[in-house]
Protein backbone atom coordinates (compact mmCIF):
# COMPACT_ATOMS: atom_id res chain seq x y z
CA UNK A 1 0.00 0.00 0.00
CA UNK A 2 1.61 3.05 -1.27
CA UNK A 3 -1.24 5.92 -0.35
CA UNK A 4 0.86 6.43 2.67
CA UNK A 5 4.19 7.49 0.90
CA UNK A 6 1.31 9.49 -1.79
CA UNK A 7 0.23 10.91 1.63
CA UNK A 8 3.56 12.11 3.22
CA UNK A 9 4.15 13.45 -0.82
CA UNK A 10 1.61 15.13 -0.51
CA UNK A 11 1.65 16.87 2.79
CA UNK A 12 5.41 18.10 2.13
CA UNK A 13 4.02 20.05 -1.16
CA UNK A 14 1.05 21.14 0.93
CA UNK A 15 3.49 22.06 4.04
CA UNK A 16 5.36 23.91 1.59
CA UNK A 17 3.06 25.65 -0.23
CA UNK A 18 1.40 26.94 3.30
CA UNK A 19 4.67 28.27 4.39
CA UNK A 20 5.10 30.22 1.22
CA UNK A 21 2.08 31.44 1.53
CA UNK A 22 1.94 32.28 5.08
CA UNK A 23 -1.49 29.94 5.63
CA UNK A 24 -1.19 28.11 9.56
CA UNK A 25 -4.22 26.33 9.08
CA UNK A 26 -5.29 24.21 6.28
CA UNK A 27 -9.32 23.71 5.77
CA UNK A 28 -9.43 21.92 2.35
CA UNK A 29 -7.36 20.22 0.01
CA UNK A 30 -8.16 18.94 -3.62
CA UNK A 31 -6.70 16.78 -5.39
CA UNK A 32 -7.27 15.15 -9.10
CA UNK A 33 -6.60 11.60 -9.45
CA UNK A 34 -6.57 9.62 -13.03
CA UNK A 35 -8.88 6.27 -13.26
CA UNK A 36 -5.47 4.37 -14.44
CA UNK A 37 -3.36 5.42 -11.80
CA UNK A 38 -2.94 3.06 -8.87
CA UNK A 39 -4.18 5.15 -6.24
CA UNK A 40 -7.06 4.11 -4.81
CA UNK A 41 -9.40 7.00 -3.56
CA UNK A 42 -10.91 5.33 -0.20
CA UNK A 43 -7.62 4.08 0.94
CA UNK A 44 -5.64 7.57 0.39
CA UNK A 45 -8.57 8.98 2.27
CA UNK A 46 -8.01 7.00 4.91
CA UNK A 47 -3.92 7.54 5.23
CA UNK A 48 -4.91 10.91 5.02
CA UNK A 49 -7.00 11.30 8.02
CA UNK A 50 -4.46 9.44 9.79
CA UNK A 51 -1.54 11.18 8.90
CA UNK A 52 -2.69 14.50 9.93
CA UNK A 53 -4.28 13.94 13.30
CA UNK A 54 -1.99 16.29 15.77
CA UNK A 55 -0.41 18.11 12.93
CA UNK A 56 -0.67 21.65 11.64
CA UNK A 57 -3.32 20.30 8.48
CA UNK A 58 -5.46 18.54 11.27
CA UNK A 59 -9.10 19.00 10.15
CA UNK A 60 -8.56 19.10 6.75
CA UNK A 61 -11.30 18.32 3.94
CA UNK A 62 -9.65 16.58 1.06
CA UNK A 63 -11.31 16.57 -2.23
CA UNK A 64 -10.75 13.78 -4.92
CA UNK A 65 -11.67 14.66 -8.50
CA UNK A 66 -11.50 11.63 -10.06
CA UNK A 67 -10.55 11.82 -13.34
CA UNK A 68 -11.73 8.73 -15.53
CA UNK A 69 -9.74 7.08 -18.88
CA UNK A 70 -10.53 9.33 -21.60
CA UNK A 71 -10.21 8.92 -25.41
CA UNK A 72 -9.76 10.50 -28.67
CA UNK A 73 -10.70 9.27 -31.76
CA UNK A 74 -8.51 10.17 -34.79
CA UNK A 75 -10.82 9.46 -37.43
CA UNK A 76 -13.70 11.73 -36.21
CA UNK A 77 -12.20 13.64 -33.07
CA UNK A 78 -15.02 12.38 -30.79
CA UNK A 79 -14.28 12.51 -27.33
CA UNK A 80 -15.00 9.71 -24.88
CA UNK A 81 -14.93 7.41 -22.00
CA UNK A 82 -12.86 4.18 -22.57
CA UNK A 83 -14.38 1.36 -20.51
CA UNK A 84 -13.45 -1.77 -19.86
CA UNK A 85 -10.53 -0.96 -22.30
CA UNK A 86 -12.27 -1.02 -25.53
CA UNK A 87 -10.44 0.82 -26.86
CA UNK A 88 -12.78 1.90 -28.99
CA UNK A 89 -14.83 4.83 -30.46
CA UNK A 90 -18.64 4.83 -29.53
CA UNK A 91 -19.37 7.21 -32.48
CA UNK A 92 -17.57 5.79 -35.76
CA UNK A 93 -16.01 2.50 -33.93
CA UNK A 94 -12.40 3.55 -34.89
CA UNK A 95 -10.69 1.90 -33.00
CA UNK A 96 -7.21 4.52 -33.58
CA UNK A 97 -8.05 6.56 -30.86
CA UNK A 98 -5.69 8.50 -28.01
CA UNK A 99 -6.04 8.02 -24.23
CA UNK A 100 -6.53 11.98 -23.17
CA UNK A 101 -6.53 11.58 -19.35
CA UNK A 102 -6.55 8.92 -16.87
CA UNK A 103 -2.76 9.48 -15.51
CA UNK A 104 -3.49 12.20 -13.26
CA UNK A 105 -1.86 12.61 -9.57
CA UNK A 106 -2.05 16.64 -9.14
CA UNK A 107 -2.54 18.88 -5.94
CA UNK A 108 -5.22 21.26 -7.71
CA UNK A 109 -5.31 23.73 -4.45
CA UNK A 110 -5.98 24.43 -0.97
CA UNK A 111 -7.79 26.51 1.05
CA UNK A 112 -6.87 27.56 4.98
CA UNK A 113 -6.24 30.59 6.87
CA UNK B 1 -9.79 32.09 4.28
CA UNK B 2 -8.82 31.98 0.90
CA UNK B 3 -7.85 29.28 -1.67
CA UNK B 4 -4.44 28.93 -3.50
CA UNK B 5 -4.06 27.43 -6.55
CA UNK B 6 -1.36 24.53 -6.22
CA UNK B 7 -1.11 22.44 -9.56
CA UNK B 8 1.64 20.23 -8.70
CA UNK B 9 2.46 16.14 -9.55
CA UNK B 10 1.97 15.11 -6.40
CA UNK B 11 5.26 12.96 -6.90
CA UNK B 12 6.98 16.02 -8.77
CA UNK B 13 9.35 15.11 -6.55
CA UNK B 14 10.07 11.65 -7.41
CA UNK B 15 10.03 12.39 -11.03
CA UNK B 16 12.91 15.31 -10.57
CA UNK B 17 15.45 12.62 -8.85
CA UNK B 18 14.08 9.66 -11.45
CA UNK B 19 15.33 12.67 -14.27
CA UNK B 20 18.69 12.99 -12.68
CA UNK B 21 18.80 9.44 -12.26
CA UNK B 22 17.96 8.60 -16.07
CA UNK B 23 20.50 11.59 -16.97
CA UNK B 24 23.28 10.20 -14.81
CA UNK B 25 22.84 6.83 -16.24
CA UNK B 26 22.74 8.08 -19.62
CA UNK B 27 25.93 9.59 -19.10
CA UNK B 28 27.50 6.46 -18.64
CA UNK B 29 25.50 4.90 -21.74
CA UNK B 30 23.87 2.57 -19.20
CA UNK B 31 20.98 0.83 -19.93
CA UNK B 32 18.43 0.65 -16.73
CA UNK B 33 15.20 -1.39 -16.04
CA UNK B 34 13.27 -1.80 -13.66
CA UNK B 35 11.39 -5.55 -13.48
CA UNK B 36 8.66 -5.46 -11.79
CA UNK B 37 5.47 -8.11 -10.66
CA UNK B 38 4.09 -9.97 -8.07
CA UNK B 39 5.62 -11.78 -5.59
CA UNK B 40 7.19 -15.16 -6.77
CA UNK B 41 6.12 -14.32 -10.60
CA UNK B 42 10.14 -14.93 -11.35
CA UNK B 43 11.73 -11.90 -12.13
CA UNK B 44 14.80 -13.54 -9.79
CA UNK B 45 14.62 -16.59 -12.01
CA UNK B 46 14.61 -14.52 -15.05
CA UNK B 47 17.69 -12.62 -13.70
CA UNK B 48 19.29 -15.99 -13.33
CA UNK B 49 18.45 -17.45 -16.91
CA UNK B 50 19.24 -14.54 -18.90
CA UNK B 51 23.23 -14.09 -17.28
CA UNK B 52 24.41 -16.86 -19.65
CA UNK B 53 22.92 -14.94 -22.51
CA UNK B 54 23.62 -11.77 -21.60
CA UNK B 55 26.90 -12.59 -21.10
CA UNK B 56 27.39 -14.22 -25.01
CA UNK B 57 26.49 -10.84 -25.77
CA UNK B 58 29.20 -9.13 -24.45
CA UNK B 59 26.92 -7.07 -21.75
CA UNK B 60 28.43 -6.72 -18.47
CA UNK B 61 25.36 -5.65 -15.82
CA UNK B 62 24.75 -5.10 -12.69
CA UNK B 63 21.62 -5.84 -10.47
CA UNK B 64 19.93 -3.50 -7.62
CA UNK B 65 17.45 -5.63 -5.83
CA UNK B 66 14.52 -3.93 -3.73
CA UNK B 67 13.07 -6.05 -0.86
CA UNK B 68 11.39 -5.38 2.08
CA UNK B 69 13.91 -7.05 3.75
CA UNK B 70 17.15 -9.79 3.52
CA UNK B 71 19.64 -10.59 1.03
CA UNK B 72 18.38 -13.51 -0.66
CA UNK B 73 17.56 -12.75 -4.02
CA UNK B 74 21.06 -10.72 -4.53
CA UNK B 75 23.23 -13.31 -3.11
CA UNK B 76 21.26 -15.72 -5.71
CA UNK B 77 22.40 -13.23 -8.39
CA UNK B 78 26.35 -13.20 -7.03
CA UNK B 79 26.09 -16.78 -7.11
CA UNK B 80 26.50 -16.27 -10.90
CA UNK B 81 28.95 -13.70 -11.34
CA UNK B 82 26.86 -10.63 -11.38
CA UNK B 83 27.84 -7.40 -8.67
CA UNK B 84 24.27 -7.43 -7.40
CA UNK B 85 23.16 -5.09 -4.43
CA UNK B 86 20.86 -5.53 -2.12
CA UNK B 87 17.92 -2.31 -0.66
CA UNK B 88 15.95 -3.21 1.62
CA UNK B 89 12.62 -0.89 1.40
CA UNK B 90 11.63 -1.65 5.27
CA UNK B 91 7.95 -1.10 4.90
CA UNK B 92 7.95 0.80 1.86
CA UNK B 93 6.19 -1.68 -0.95
CA UNK B 94 8.03 -0.09 -3.70
CA UNK B 95 11.21 1.42 -4.50
CA UNK B 96 11.23 5.38 -5.39
CA UNK B 97 13.89 7.58 -7.27
CA UNK B 98 15.36 8.67 -3.90
CA UNK B 99 16.53 4.79 -3.01
CA UNK B 100 17.99 4.51 -6.69
CA UNK B 101 20.01 7.78 -6.46
CA UNK B 102 21.60 6.21 -2.94
CA UNK B 103 22.19 2.95 -4.65
CA UNK B 104 24.25 4.52 -8.39
CA UNK B 105 27.66 5.68 -6.89
CA UNK B 106 27.71 1.69 -6.39
CA UNK B 107 26.26 1.35 -9.78
CA UNK B 108 28.52 3.31 -11.61
CA UNK B 109 31.65 2.35 -9.85
CA UNK B 110 31.35 -0.84 -12.11
CA UNK B 111 33.10 -0.05 -15.55
CA UNK B 112 32.34 -0.56 -18.57
CA UNK B 113 28.41 -1.83 -17.55
CA UNK B 114 26.09 -1.67 -20.65
CA UNK B 115 22.98 -2.53 -18.36
CA UNK B 116 21.60 -2.27 -15.29
CA UNK B 117 18.63 -4.67 -13.80
CA UNK B 118 16.51 -3.09 -10.82
CA UNK B 119 14.24 -5.63 -9.46
CA UNK B 120 11.68 -3.99 -7.74
CA UNK B 121 9.75 -5.14 -4.51
CA UNK B 122 6.99 -8.03 -5.70
CA UNK B 123 4.09 -6.30 -5.93
CA UNK B 124 1.83 -5.33 -9.32
CA UNK B 125 0.16 -1.95 -7.84
CA UNK B 126 2.45 0.24 -5.77
CA UNK B 127 5.32 1.06 -7.96
CA UNK B 128 3.91 1.56 -11.31
CA UNK B 129 3.89 5.07 -9.91
CA UNK B 130 7.19 5.47 -9.31
CA UNK B 131 9.22 6.38 -12.21
CA UNK B 132 13.24 5.31 -10.77
CA UNK B 133 15.13 6.75 -14.26
CA UNK B 134 14.94 3.50 -15.92
CA UNK B 135 14.59 3.03 -19.74
CA UNK B 136 12.16 0.70 -19.81
CA UNK B 137 9.76 -0.86 -17.34
CA UNK B 138 9.12 -4.60 -17.69
CA UNK B 139 6.47 -6.80 -16.04
CA UNK B 140 6.76 -10.36 -15.22
CA UNK B 141 3.64 -12.20 -15.12
CA UNK B 142 3.46 -15.62 -14.30
CA UNK B 143 0.91 -18.93 -15.95
CA UNK B 144 0.44 -19.29 -12.26
CA UNK B 145 -1.59 -16.06 -11.84
CA UNK B 146 -4.92 -15.36 -13.83
CA UNK B 147 -5.11 -14.22 -17.12
CA UNK B 148 -7.01 -11.45 -16.29
CA UNK B 149 -3.93 -10.53 -14.30
CA UNK B 150 -3.75 -6.85 -16.43
CA UNK B 151 -7.49 -6.05 -16.34
CA UNK B 152 -7.18 -6.11 -12.25
CA UNK B 153 -3.83 -4.31 -12.39
CA UNK B 154 -4.13 -2.04 -15.55
CA UNK B 155 -1.68 0.67 -13.82
CA UNK B 156 1.25 -1.53 -14.35
CA UNK B 157 0.64 -3.12 -17.53
CA UNK B 158 -0.12 0.97 -18.97
CA UNK B 159 3.46 1.74 -17.58
CA UNK B 160 5.47 -0.87 -18.93
CA UNK B 161 7.16 -1.36 -22.29
CA UNK B 162 7.36 -5.00 -22.15
CA UNK B 163 5.77 -7.59 -20.51
CA UNK B 164 7.41 -11.28 -20.00
CA UNK B 165 4.41 -14.59 -19.42
CA UNK B 166 6.86 -17.09 -17.42
CA UNK B 167 6.51 -20.52 -16.52
CA UNK B 168 4.86 -21.28 -19.69
CA UNK B 169 5.97 -24.43 -18.24
CA UNK B 170 2.84 -24.72 -16.40
CA UNK B 171 0.59 -22.99 -18.64
CA UNK B 172 -0.90 -27.16 -19.52
CA UNK B 173 -1.08 -27.57 -15.68
CA UNK B 174 -3.28 -24.15 -15.63
CA UNK B 175 -6.30 -22.68 -16.81
CA UNK B 176 -3.94 -19.82 -17.55
CA UNK B 177 -5.05 -18.69 -21.31
CA UNK B 178 -1.71 -17.27 -22.93
CA UNK B 179 -3.99 -16.05 -25.89
CA UNK B 180 -6.23 -14.18 -23.54
CA UNK B 181 -3.78 -12.90 -21.40
CA UNK B 182 -2.00 -11.38 -24.05
CA UNK B 183 -5.30 -9.76 -25.64
CA UNK B 184 -5.97 -8.29 -22.01
CA UNK B 185 -2.15 -7.14 -21.84
CA UNK B 186 -2.84 -5.53 -25.33
CA UNK B 187 -5.97 -3.88 -24.16
CA UNK B 188 -4.77 -2.29 -21.33
CA UNK B 189 -1.47 -1.32 -23.21
CA UNK B 190 -1.65 -1.59 -27.39
CA UNK B 191 2.17 -0.98 -27.18
CA UNK B 192 3.57 -3.91 -25.13
CA UNK B 193 6.07 -6.04 -26.36
CA UNK B 194 5.13 -9.49 -25.11
CA UNK B 195 7.73 -12.31 -25.10
CA UNK B 196 6.65 -15.76 -23.34
CA UNK B 197 9.01 -17.54 -21.23
CA UNK B 198 9.96 -20.33 -19.19
CA UNK B 199 13.24 -20.38 -16.49
CA UNK B 200 12.73 -24.01 -15.71
CA UNK B 201 12.86 -25.08 -19.51
CA UNK B 202 15.14 -22.34 -20.49
CA UNK B 203 12.59 -22.02 -23.49
CA UNK B 204 12.16 -17.86 -24.85
CA UNK B 205 14.97 -16.69 -22.06
CA UNK B 206 17.58 -16.30 -25.16
CA UNK B 207 15.25 -14.35 -27.34
CA UNK B 208 14.06 -12.07 -24.22
CA UNK B 209 17.77 -11.69 -23.17
CA UNK B 210 18.66 -10.87 -27.02
CA UNK B 211 15.90 -7.81 -27.07
CA UNK B 212 17.37 -6.71 -24.05
CA UNK B 213 20.74 -6.75 -25.37
CA UNK B 214 20.07 -5.45 -28.19
CA UNK B 215 18.36 -2.34 -26.90
CA UNK B 216 21.51 -1.84 -24.55
CA UNK B 217 23.83 -2.11 -27.09
CA UNK B 218 21.84 0.16 -29.14
CA UNK B 219 22.44 3.24 -26.07
CA UNK B 220 25.76 2.59 -25.61
CA UNK B 221 26.29 2.97 -29.36
CA UNK B 222 24.49 6.42 -28.96
CA UNK B 223 26.50 8.05 -26.48
CA UNK B 224 29.48 7.02 -28.30
CA UNK B 225 28.68 8.83 -31.65
N1 LIG C 1 7.76 -23.99 -13.00
C1 LIG C 1 8.40 -22.83 -13.02
N2 LIG C 1 8.77 -22.25 -11.88
C2 LIG C 1 9.41 -21.06 -11.94
C3 LIG C 1 9.71 -20.43 -13.16
N3 LIG C 1 10.33 -19.26 -12.90
C4 LIG C 1 10.45 -19.18 -11.56
N4 LIG C 1 9.90 -20.26 -10.98
C5 LIG C 1 9.80 -20.54 -9.52
O1 LIG C 1 8.94 -19.57 -8.94
C6 LIG C 1 9.39 -19.24 -7.63
C7 LIG C 1 9.57 -17.75 -7.47
O2 LIG C 1 10.57 -17.30 -8.35
P1 LIG C 1 11.44 -15.99 -8.08
O3 LIG C 1 12.38 -15.85 -9.21
O4 LIG C 1 11.99 -16.01 -6.71
O5 LIG C 1 10.28 -14.88 -8.16
P2 LIG C 1 10.34 -13.32 -7.79
O6 LIG C 1 9.72 -13.18 -6.44
O7 LIG C 1 9.49 -12.64 -8.83
O8 LIG C 1 11.76 -12.89 -7.83
C8 LIG C 1 10.68 -20.01 -7.42
O9 LIG C 1 10.39 -21.16 -6.69
C9 LIG C 1 11.12 -20.35 -8.82
O10 LIG C 1 11.89 -21.54 -8.88
C10 LIG C 1 9.30 -21.07 -14.38
O11 LIG C 1 9.48 -20.59 -15.49
N5 LIG C 1 8.63 -22.27 -14.25
MG1 LIG D 1 12.91 -11.88 -6.38
ZN1 LIG E 1 -14.69 8.13 -33.96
Amino acid sequence: MHEMSITRSILEIVGRQMAANNMNSLKKLTLRVGELTAIEPEVLRFCFDAAIKGTQFDGAALIIEEVPLGGRCRECAGEFRITAFDNCCPKCGSTNIDRVSGDELDIISMEGD
Amino acid sequence: MHEILIEEKILARNNEIAAANRQALSERGIYAVNLVSSPGAGKTSLIESMTRHLKDQSISFAVVEGDLEGDFDAKRVEKHGVPALQITTGRACHLDAHLIEHSLPWVLKHEGLKLLIIENVGNMVCPAEYDLGEDSMITVMSTAEGDDKPLKYPAIFAASEVLVINKTDLAPYTDFDIRKARENALKVNPYLKIFEASCRTGDGVKEFAAYIAKLAITKRSLKNT
